[in-house]
C-alpha cells in the first residue's frame, strides 16, 4: 500500500484492456492486469541475439516476432492489392478516353496557309485539331510541306525546327525526329511526332487529318 | 466410414501462404505495370485494338488478386474462430 491508502498496482485507466483498446498494434497486451509474456517469447528478435542478450526494455517489453511478421506480410499484401486495384484504374481511365476520343469524330478542315506566306526552309504555328494542340507546318521545297504536332511525345514540351539540321529539336531532354518524317533519330521520345495530313487546295495549304503512329 | 477433420491452419503455415501469395501478386503487379505501359504506348500511338483486351486482362488480375485477399481474410477468421473457442 502507498502512503496515500491506494494500492499502486490498481489500473491507472479502467479503460485500459477493454475490449477494443487492447494495445495498439496488437502484439502485447496494454492492460497491467493481464499477464505479460514470457521473456521465451521473444523467439528471434531483429538481431538475432538470445532473449538474455536483449536490451533490458525488449526484455520487459517482449514482441511476439512471428506474430509481427505475419501482420506485417498480410498488410503489404494489401497494399499489393490496392496497387493492383490502381493499375486496372489506369486502364479504365485510358478506355474512357479512348471512348471520348472516338465520339469527338473527324477533325475539322482548317486552311493553314498561303503557300507563299511560309519561305523554303521556314515554318508556321499553327492549332490543330483545337486550341490546346500546337502544330508546326514547315516547308522542305518549294512544293513540299509537312506538318506534325509540336508536342514532344517524350514529356510534351515544344519541339523546335531545325531545317538546316533536318530534324525537329526538343531542348527539354535533346529529343531529336526527323524533320521530314516525324520520327524519333535521338533521345528519350520513342514515339513520332503526330502528323497533321495536309491538303493542298490552290494557293492554299489546308489541314485535314491527324495521324498518330507508334512507328 | 471414415471422416476427416479440418484444423485451421497453425500460424507459421499461414505465414508460408501469405509469402507464397505475396510472390504471386507481385509477379502480377509487374505484368499490370507492362500491360499499362504498353496499352498507354499503343493507344497513344492511335492504336485502339488494345484498350479494351488490356482492361479486360487487368480487372481479371485485380479479381485474382482481391480473391487472394479474401481468402487470407477468411483464413484469419477460422483461426480467430478458433481462439474464441
Amino acid at each position: 500500500m502507498a502512503a496515500d491508502g491506494r494500492d499502486p498496482r490498481a489500473p491507472i485507466d479502467p479503460a485500459i484492456g477493454s475490449p477494443g483498446r487492447e494495445g495498439l498494434a496488437g502484439t502485447a497486451p496494454a492492460s497491467f492486469r493481464a499477464p505479460s509474456f514470457e521473456r521465451d517469447q521473444i523467439t528471434i528478435a531483429p538481431d538475432f541475439a538470445p532473449a538474455d542478450a536483449q536490451p533490458a526494455w525488449r526484455q520487459d517489453f517482449p514482441i511476439d516476432w512471428p506474430q509481427d511478421l505475419y501482420v506485417e506480410r498480410r498488410d503489404f499484401l494489401k497494399f499489393l492489392v490496392l496497387t493492383s486495384a490502381a493499375f486496372t484504374a489506369g486502364q479504365a481511365w485510358i478506355a474512357i478516353q479512348n471512348w471520348n476520343r472516338r465520339r469527338s469524330g473527324r477533325p475539322p478542315v482548317l486552311r493553314v496557309a498561303a503557300i507563299d506566306a511560309v519561305p523554303i526552309g521556314g515554318s508556321l504555328v499553327f492549332r490543330y485539331p483545337d486550341e490546346h494542340e500546337p502544330c508546326l507546318l514547315v516547308r522542305l521545297t518549294a512544293g513540299d510541306f509537312v506538318a506534325f504536332n509540336q508536342k514532344c511525345t517524350h514529356l510534351s514540351c515544344a519541339v523546335i525546327p531545325r531545317p538546316e539540321e533536318g530534324s525537329f529539336f526538343c531542348p527539354c531532354h535533346e529529343g531529336r525526329f526527323d524533320l521530314r518524317t516525324g520520327v524519333p533519330i535521338a533521345g528519350p521520345p520513342k514515339r513520332p511526332l503526330t502528323r497533321i495530313v495536309l491538303e493542298r487546295r490552290g494557293a492554299e495549304i489546308f489541314a485535314v487529318g491527324v495521324e498518330e503512329r507508334t512507328t | 466410414m471414415t471422416g476427416s477433420v479440418r484444423r485451421p491452419f497453425s500460424r507459421d503455415q499461414r505465414t508460408t501462404i501469405v509469402n507464397g501469395m505475396l510472390v504471386f501478386v507481385l509477379i502480377v503487379i509487374v505484368l499490370q505495370l507492362w500491360l499499362l505501359t504498353a496499352t498507354m504506348h499503343a493507344w497513344l500511338g492511335g492504336d485502339e485494338s488494345i484498350v479494351w483486351p488490356g482492361l479486360t486482362v487487368s480487372a481479371g488480375a485485380l479479381a485474382l488478386t482481391v480473391g487472394l485477399l479474401v481468402y487470407l481474410r477468411r483464413l484469419d477468421r477460422n483461426r480467430t474462430r478458433r481462439d474464441d473457442v
